[in-house]
């Protein structure tokens, strides 16, 4: 028997506000709230709500076979919160099947764990706790941010209490070692890594309405007969994708909802595979499973699977290193009675703001444009530094503070 | 009067320049009609309410009539707003920019059928093709007004269609005036021309009122070096980044304001990033006049290292409002500012070095402000354009 471990991530993120130059520190707010919630809603009529009512039907409908896992950011939980609880609840409702586990990461969807270690944990104890309180589970699977994996935050995850996590199966990570399999981080003890069968996870979330793809169209039947057609030894399919291929960005009109309808009963006949949750796939391997080390970064991106989606450029590096420079300053603020200023430096945190940052316009050029808000990549950073400058000014790192910080990349 | 630009919209220094001469030519008597490209709607109304004219469309004497053209002077982008494509294209003139000068030129020749004048004055080679056509229509002298070449805009990648309407311009002109000896020179260094159809008229400085002006950044404290200027190979912007790293190794108080915009930002934009400097150089984007006026307020110091400058608007305007500017050699407010400090605008040690100096001097601050200041206003607009009218009479005897 093979475990099928599907998980779907959501998130948003605070998109900034333009800030005109002369308006900078002026207290008009950096954070794009009407979009946002524009944004939000948009999702939520399209996705979550369908979605979640889609899943929860179908997980009742498998008197408990039908398993897998969800992540949802901190920044998108505190979004529905605030401008949409029906996609909250529909959440809630799947938490309390007890057949959808749901993963911890870091609150604000962060890179913390390359800049700063301590807000990193910082982060995922957040994270944890709003979770808990939200939707009334514990999480025990942790996935980093862009499903980045590397030893040292592997190490960190096993520290703060996990037992498993979730990597990408890059070619470059595994070398000749099969993507269906569970391993151990160098380093680790306890944790288990679960890895993204990339080829069958984006032939959902990427191809799926591509009508230039031999694929299409893309059956729930089809798709099942291509995983009974892995490899005898393949113990562990991941299936990991964002919960947005559900509906935006594979619109209902594609038929995303009834593949995914399908799915269930599909790809349990024949016997061969059964839906587990990364926990249980995690729990389910006996013995001392083969150690991988990543030295570097994995990650779920583009063609080179790595980070430089995020910090690949000369903009992003030196945002992202202001931005850190500032968190000391920031907590000092928090600490004397303004923790507001703390959660706006972590909304700043999102990977997001990076991502729309970067100069890569070959073919991935085309997704990082489909996500971002800006026109160009310098209107992304500029947009940003503008945002960290009204920040500190508010924070009271004035013009001492900020130069000394800045550094070069 | 013929022009492609009219404050308060505008890329760079020519609508300020076209104001100022049209404002003072009216001060001195001569009646003046200026025909822009359409878009210029906002200026009408803003231009009224500022002078007080007697009449819709009119503006302190000068009558302004708005041509049926989407012509702008430069392709950049609307205030900061940085287009990914303007880096892969031209220099600053955007696909149809020919079709555009062409539709001007009918355009402005039909109006000029019906209108009475009695000479043709054109600034820069976009209205020169109409200017002639309305001179010839007319049998009236023409003056063609050089506020930059070029060669001066984009160097090695002069392109020659351009070059070719500057140089016809030339031969049909009865006189053609640049706005220093150094771009007279460097008209007469590129094109074929006789020398004395050529006239030197300085520009004036800006009106500078001594308001109180509301600081344009919240961050106090620390030197600001101000670089003031469209964003593009002629402004020397990377010369600003390259002098910017060097000084805010000596003095890490200092910080730098990048304002304006252009095909070179995102270049620059990400320059300063890897040069390390990406708080220390804030880019401000387009800035309106009073925005502007509001950061020479707090500025320590203008940088302009320009490659080529055949005037340098910002230089004096920055000298009026008492802030110290080094300049590039390579440039016409020089002339007119002879206290201001200077750097080739290639050597940037010598740049930084004079920045500096300015930083970590305040008696040498207070004594170029001082100078500064006196220098720029004496030059006043309506000495220049009556410079200016003594050629229109000159031609008309």
């Amino acid at each position: 028997m093979s475990a099928l471990v599907l998980y779907f991530q959501v998130h948003q993120p605070y998109r900034l506000r333009r800030i005109p130059f002369p308006e900078v520190g002026r207290g008009g707010g950096i954070f794009d709230d009407p979009g946002n919630a524009r944004i939000l809603r948009r999702v939520a009529e399209r996705c979550y709500v369908p979605a979640t009512a889609l899943l929860l039907r179908l997980v009742e409908e498998g008197g408990g076979r039908f398993r897998f896992a969800i992540s949802v950011s901190g920044t998108a939980l505190s979004q529905m919160e605030r401008w949409c609880p029906a996609a909250l609840r529909g959440f809630r409702a799947l938490a309390g099947t007890g057949a959808v586990e749901f993963l911890a990461e870091t609150s604000h969807h962060s890179l913390a764990f390359l800049a700063d270690p301590a807000e990193f944990r910082a982060q995922v104890a957040l994270h944890r706790e709003r979770v808990e309180s939200l939707l009334g589970v514990r999480p025990r699977t942790f996935r980093n941010t862009e499903l980045a994996f590397d030893s040292a935050s592997a190490r960190a995850a096993e520290e703060m209490g996990f037992d498993a996590m979730l990597a990408e199966g890059a070619d470059h990570l595994l070398g000749w070692r099969s993507p269906h399999a569970v391993y151990r981080p160098a380093g680790c003890r306890r944790l288990r890594l679960l890895l993204r069968a990339y080829r069958l996870s984006d032939d959902v979330a990427f191809r799926f309405s591509s009508r230039g793809w031999e694929g299409w169209p893309l059956s729930a039947a089809k798709f099942s007969r291509w995983l009974r057609g892995l490899p005898g030894d393949a113990r562990v399919v991941g299936l990991f994708m964002d919960f947005e291929t559900l509906g935006e960005h594979q619109r209902a009109g594609t038929g995303i909802f009834e593949f995914l309808g399908r799915l269930p009963a599909e790809a349990a006949a024949g016997g061969r595979f059964r839906f587990r949750t990364p926990a249980e796939a995690a729990a389910a391997e006996g013995g001392d499973p083969e150690p991988i080390d990543a030295p570097r970064p994995v990650s779920w991106a583009d063609f080179e699977r790595d980070l430089s989606a995020w910090l690949g450029n000369p903009m992003q590096a030196a945002a992202h290193g202001a931005l850190y420079v500032l968190g000391p300053e920031v907590r000092r603020a928090a600490a004397a009675g303004r923790p507001g200023l703390l959660e706006e430096w972590r909304r700043l945190t999102t990977s997001d703001h990076f991502y729309y940052m970067s100069t890569k316009w070959s073919a991935d050029g085309d997704v990082h444009r489909y996500f971002s808000p800006w026109p160009s990549p310098h209107d992304a950073y500029l947009s940003f530094l503008n945002a960290l400058e009204d920040l500190a000014l508010r924070a009271g790192a004035g013009a001492a503070a900020a130069p000394a910080g800045d550094r070069a990349p | 009067m013929l022009g492609w630009e009219f404050p308060p919209r505008q890329a760079g220094g020519l609508g300020t320049a076209c104001r100022g001469l049209a404002r003072g030519l009216a001060r001195n008597g001569v009646e003046v009609l200026f025909l822009v490209p359409r878009g210029e709607d906002r200026e009408e109304a803003r231009g009224v309410r500022l002078r007080g004219c007697d009449g819709p469309g009119e503006s302190g004497g000068v009558l302004r009539l708005p041509v049926p053209t989407p012509l702008l002077p430069y392709l950049d982008a609307p205030p900061w707003t940085i287009r990914a494509a303007a880096a892969s294209r031209g220099p600053h003139y955007g696909p149809g920019l020919f079709e555009e000068v062409e539709r001007f030129t009918r355009a402005a020749s039909d109006l000029a059928a019906r209108e009475e004048f009695d000479l043709v004055h054109g600034h820069d080679w976009m209205t020169f093709p109409a200017a002639e056509s309305a001179a010839r229509e007319r049998g009236a002298p023409l003056v063609v007004h050089f506020h930059s070449c070029e060669h001066d805009r984009s160097g090695p990648g002069a392109d020659p269609r351009i070059c070719a309407v500057e140089q016809g311009g030339l031969d049909a002109a009865d006189a053609a005036i640049c706005v220093s000896r150094f771009a007279a020179g460097r008209v007469l260094g590129h094109f074929h021309a006789d020398p004395r159809k050529v006239r030197v008229v300085h520009n004036a400085a800006p009106d500078v009122r001594p308001r109180p002006v509301r600081r344009l950044s919240r961050r106090r404290g620390g030197p600001l070096v101000l670089f003031l200027g469209r964003v593009t190979f002629q402004k020397g912007p990377g010369f600003f980044l390259e002098a910017a790293r060097i000084v805010a190794r000596a003095e890490p108080r200092a910080r730098f304001v990048v304002a304006g915009t252009g095909d070179l930002l995102p270049a620059m934009v990400e320059r300063a990033a890897a040069l390390g400097l990406a708080r220390r150089v804030r880019f401000a984007g387009f800035l309106g006049p009073r925005a502007v006026a509001r950061l020479l307020g707090e500025a320590t110091v203008l940088a302009m290292p320009s490659v080529s400058e055949p005037f340098g608007l910002a230089a004096v305007e920055a000298a009026a409002r008492g802030v110290p500017v080094v300049l590039s050699r390579q440039s016409g407010a020089a002339e007119v500012l002879p206290s201001s400090l200077r750097a080739d605008s290639w050597d940037v040690e010598d740049l930084a070095g004079k920045i500096l100096s300015v930083l970590h001097g305040p008696a040498l601050r207070r004594r170029l402000a001082e100078a500064g200041r006196r220098e720029a206003r004496r030059l006043r607009w309506s000495d220049q354009a009556a410079a200016v009218r003594d050629l229109y009479e000159e031609l008309l005897r």
